[in-house]
């Protein structure tokens, strides 16, 4: 019996649908499972910053491949738009880290200076404003921030318009999206990939594992690793005011519809993605330390999500020594990445090699053994 | 549009508050929405988005398309608001403005 398809994509966030894609793009038949409304659906949850600074301290490729996918994210939205008339409102206007204390600052921009002369790290400009001329570029700043970097690499967009859109142009190319199912096994039989869900089971040439936190379970079954653990992140929602901010913070930004974001908690509980008001209180008093006019505004939402995170905090791509055909994509900034993902991961995976320049974030760096 | 039925006009004691600067009787038990409503109005704000015209639906507290601004206050959702005598009710255009963008003019992009 021939087979459906050429390729199958186990999830359908930001990694999968990117990377279902691009694949899609490339004439390739492709099937996206996804597991549904039960996920831990970190692509539903996350911040929408499209963001260069600060990062690859510890593995310097990460610095270039961030780069290029930054570099290509304008031709990126286009290709989504014309695909589906949806647009993710993206902006790069630059983006500022703000520090509270002289002290931090001065710990900011050394922090930025080892990175960017690290060997073999793709350098790229990053700016140091003293408070008088952050003022300038941040109306309203309060008087306890004592400074910012600068990178004009950096933006954001609007993530559930991103996520929307690569399933619509998915399917617009083409693809085929199972909704509600759970991958329950994956195997490789004779020269394929059998693919079971609870409903059926179907094979594939291929298989890309971007299943997110779920990806750890699926990885050993086609002899890849995928070691990743949940990290918890809260976002606080306040009510759309008029635009008063032009560039995205690192913890806060104003969409292009005027609501503004406050985020960038970071905590090690498992898989608990509820609240705690500690934590958005933290959230809310600092945003509110960045701009005092804030106070007077209404929180609509928030939510905790779960990143994705593996245990250096990189990517992991990686193509199955035992079962060829068989790849893992995981990473926690899937908004960021997308780009590279479509447009540069996906043609090599369609070819069957991934190239010797992403070699660097296979998961062999995780396995070299701890010194006594 | 709207018109109180006979009965419930006379019955309660009227409250007496400004819509946009002009004096307008309530009546006690009306939240702010009804009295916007009572008082003529079918929209009480305009979207921050498109700038469409936008008045109370849900009546609920559920849809947020009632928002006006109360006593100085923007976004507030009218329908969950009892009058008060005095109170200064005014429609509100747009986003809600806050900070440094206040006085601007500006909308958002």
């Amino acid at each position: 019996m021939a087979r459906e398809h050429d390729i199958a994509v186990i999830g359908g966030g930001l990694v999968g649908g990117a990377i279902a894609y691009g694949l899609a793009r490339l004439g390739r038949r492709v099937c996206l499972y996804d597991e549904g409304d039960v996920a831990y659906r970190a692509s539903r949850g996350n911040f929408g910053l499209v963001w260069v600074q600060g990062k690859g301290q510890g593995l310097a490729p990460y610095g270039g491949w961030t780069q290029r996918s930054v570099r290509r994210f304008a031709e990126f939205a286009a290709l989504l738009r014309e695909d589906t008339g949806i647009d993710v409102a993206l902006e790069q206007p630059g983006g500022f880290h703000l520090c509270l204390s002289d002290a931090e600052l001065a710990h900011r921009v050394d922090q930025l200076t080892r990175l960017v002369a690290q060997q073999g790290f793709e350098r790229y400009a990053f700016e140091v404003l003293d408070r008088a001329a952050l003022a300038q570029r941040l109306p309203g700043l309060g008087p306890q921030v004592a400074g910012a970097t600068y990178c004009r690499l950096d933006g954001h967009l609007n993530p559930l318009r991103l996520l929307r859109a690569l399933h619509a142009a998915f399917l617009e190319r083409g693809g085929t999206y199972r909704a509600s199912a759970k991958v329950e096994a994956i195997a490789r039989e004779g020269g394929a990939f059998a693919v079971r869900t609870a409903t059926g089971r179907a094979e594939a040439g291929q298989v890309v594992l971007t299943a997110g936190l779920g990806n750890a379970t699926l990885a050993p079954q086609v002899g890849l690793t995928a070691t990743v653990r949940p990290q918890r992140g809260m976002i606080v929602v306040l009510e759309r005011v008029r635009r008063f901010l032009d560039y995205p913070l690192a913890t806060l930004r104003q969409t292009d519809e005027g609501t503004v974001l406050i985020g960038d908690s970071q905590e090690e509980v498992g898989f608990d993605d509820t609240l705690a008001t500690a934590v958005l209180a933290t959230l809310a008093s600092r945003a509110v330390q960045v701009f005092p006019f804030l106070r007077d505004a209404r929180v609509n939402r928030t939510w905790a999500a779960l990143r994705v995170m593996s245990p250096d905090g990189f990517p992991i791509y990686e193509q199955s020594a035992s079962a060829p055909g068989a790849f893992v994509v995981t990473c926690h900034s899937g908004v960021t990445l997308a780009a590279a993902h479509a447009l540069e991961l996906a043609p090599r995976i369609a070819a069957g090699a991934l190239g010797a320049d992403l070699s660097p974030f296979s998961s062999e760096r995780l396995h070299v053994q701890k010194a006594a | 549009m709207y018109k109180r039925l006979p009965d419930a006009a006379a019955a309660a004691p009227a409250v007496l508050l400004t819509i946009d600067g002009a004096d307008f009787a309530a009546r006690a038990g009306d939240t702010v929405a009804a009295a916007l409503l009572a008082a003529g109005y079918d929209a009480c704000r305009t979207t921050p988005v498109t700038g469409a015209p936008r008045g109370p639906f849900c009546l609920m507290g559920v849809c947020f398309d009632c928002l006006a601004v109360v006593d100085g206050l923007p976004n507030q959702q009218t329908c969950l608001i009892p009058v008060r005598a005095g109170m200064r009710i005014e429609r509100q255009q747009g986003a809600a403005v806050f900070g440094p963008a206040a006085g601007s003019g500006q909308g958002p992009r």
